[in-house]
């Protein structure tokens, strides 16, 4: 059961972090007039399109303790990414940004400039008008953000697999036990861990499109 | 308190470019109209001033303070611009209930009784929880007044407010920011392209035409006195019925002009400010001016 708990710990911890990161950067995408948005917007997306294992080749390279990089994060701050927890996480995040944003890129530009201009009229701050205008407003596109970024890491494989490393309860992930289990011909063991994540992942999601079907009524 | 505005910025309009370049004074409670087609830059003004567009040159001085200076680089945010603005459409915000609309806007606790104020002024009383999508066209205008006026700003700009309203809500809508006015002096500028409106509610008005103002002052002097017009028949809309004598003098908003007209007790009788009448002549005797 394990990696099954290690596998949510993981999707929750990064869910969490993307929507720190996310709501800033959504943000900023959608409103600024930077003549370089477009070239922020390509390497928020280029998870979409790269094969898992490039991107976890390279965040070994770089986190690598050989390297500079991870030299530097080992030895000065007792920090090791490759091969741990972190790693994942970091890993994870990165992989599963263009979840996030784009959603929520989408629920800012789509949503009304009036709303935006009648509140600044008002005297608010753009913080102000963030926090209590825009954001009540792009629900759901926060929680299609939230769900599609916690669905898609607990459907993680190359990347974690590469900077993780497949540790018994460290890094071993359920999608890197039904590897495994394959792999050793126990196939009762790979169907179970398999079972397990088709049921969750559809719950998860049922439980979604039903919220964002009563959300888009009180619209 | 003064306001000067002068303004230059280039427009794109379907007759091709053409500059937006405004030269305004305008002094302490007036309430002010500025009149003319669509297109002609009559919202790119109030937005001047809201700081929702910047002019490309120019400066805007409110009450001695710059707000606005092409030159020297001043540019004071939006939310730093004591305004009160109510615009076109409907902008309440949708996830708060009418009341809760009132008190985002309400940023000092020492305003807090104004909500309640401003509630039973414009009739809003019995509405308060309703979210916006459960008011009327009208109601949620009132309710944008009332929220543009929680904040005490120094003026307040009316960009068409009224326009999308059918005419009984539009009538009501003109007492209520009649009223407001009468009670506050409250410098306000009002955008509009409906003459009786502006009959009603300004005492001076500018007319805009192409990114031009061509002629301003009272509402009588800019908007009567020309009324050689060559057509028998006119439909039009009663702005003030008043009672000279045994005469009545019924004064009419007539496609873009305004006319007096002389009526007996009898053809008055059910007519009231707003209503819809045919002005018509029977024995008529049509002047023919050389005017070239």
């Amino acid at each position: 059961m394990q990696p099954l708990f290690l596998t949510f710990q993981l999707a929750l911890i990064v869910t969490i972090i993307l929507l720190i990161i996310g709501v800033p950067l959504a943000y900023w995408i959608a409103f600024s007039k930077s003549r370089f948005k477009y070239v922020i917007e390509t390497l928020v997306s280029m998870p979409l399109v790269l094969p898992p294992t490039v991107i976890g080749f390279y965040l070994l390279i770089a986190f690598s303790p050989q390297y500079f990089f991870g030299h530097f994060l080992e030895d000065i701050l007792g920090v090791r990414v490759v091969f741990s927890f972190t790693g994942l996480v970091i890993g994870s995040v990165i992989f599963s940004l263009p979840f996030m944003v784009n959603p929520i890129k989408a629920g800012f530009q789509n949503f009304p400039l009036t709303l935006i201009e009648a509140s600044l009229c008002l005297g608010k701050t753009p913080w102000q008008t963030l926090r209590r205008v825009i954001l009540p407003n792009i629900k759901p596109a926060l929680l299609t953000g939230m769900v599609m970024a916690f669905a898609h890491t607990i459907g993680e494989f190359g990347v974690v697999l590469m900077i993780g490393g497949n540790i018994p309860g460290q890094t071993r992930l359920a999608s890197m036990v039904i590897y495994d289990e394959v792999e050793a011909l126990n196939y009762h063991t790979a169907g179970f861990y398999a079972l397990v994540l088709v049921l969750i992942s559809f719950f998860i999601l049922l439980v979604f499109y039903y919220l964002n079907r009563k959300a888009l009524k009180i619209f | 308190m003064m306001i000067k505005i002068r303004c230059k910025r280039q427009m794109h309009t379907h007759q091709g470019e053409e500059w937006l370049d405004v030269d305004l004074n305008i002094s302490e409670g007036e309430f002010i109209a500025i009149f003319g087609e669509s297109g002609a830059g009559k919202t790119t003004i109030l937005r001047f001033l809201a700081g929702l567009i910047l002019p490309q040159e120019g400066f805007i001085e409110v009450d001695g303070e710059i707000w606005y200076d092409s030159r020297c680089k001043i540019n004071l945010p939006v939310n730093s611009r004591k305004i009160g603005f109510v615009f076109q459409e409907n902008n309440l915000f949708p996830h708060m209930t009418a009341r809760q609309n009132l008190e985002y806007a309400c940023s000092d606790r020492k305003y807090q009784g104004d909500i309640d104020e401003w509630i039973s002024v414009l009739g809003l009383k019995g509405l308060e929880d309703q979210r916006p999508d459960k008011l009327s066209g009208g109601q949620k205008q009132r309710v944008a007044l009332a929220r543009a006026l929680i904040r005490r700003p120094k003026m307040l700009l009316l960009d068409e407010p009224l326009s999308d309203l059918d005419i009984h809500s539009r009538l009501k809508l003109q007492d209520e920011i009649h009223k407001v006015y009468t009670k506050t002096r409250i410098t306000t500028i009002l955008v509009s392209h409906d003459i009786s409106e502006i009959f009603k509610l300004s005492n001076m008005v500018f007319v805009l035409e192409r990114g031009k103002i061509i002629k301003f002052g009272s509402p009588e002097k800019v908007f009567v006195n020309n009324d050689l017009s060559g057509k028998f028949k006119f439909t039009g809309e009663i702005l003030e019925i008043h009672q000279d004598g045994v005469l009545n003098i019924l004064t009419i908003s007539i496609g873009n002009q305004v006319t007096k007209v002389i009526a007996t007790g009898e053809e008055i009788a059910g007519l009231s400010i707003g209503s819809k009448v045919i002005v018509a002549a029977k024995a008529f005797n049509p002047l023919i001016l050389k005017t070239s």
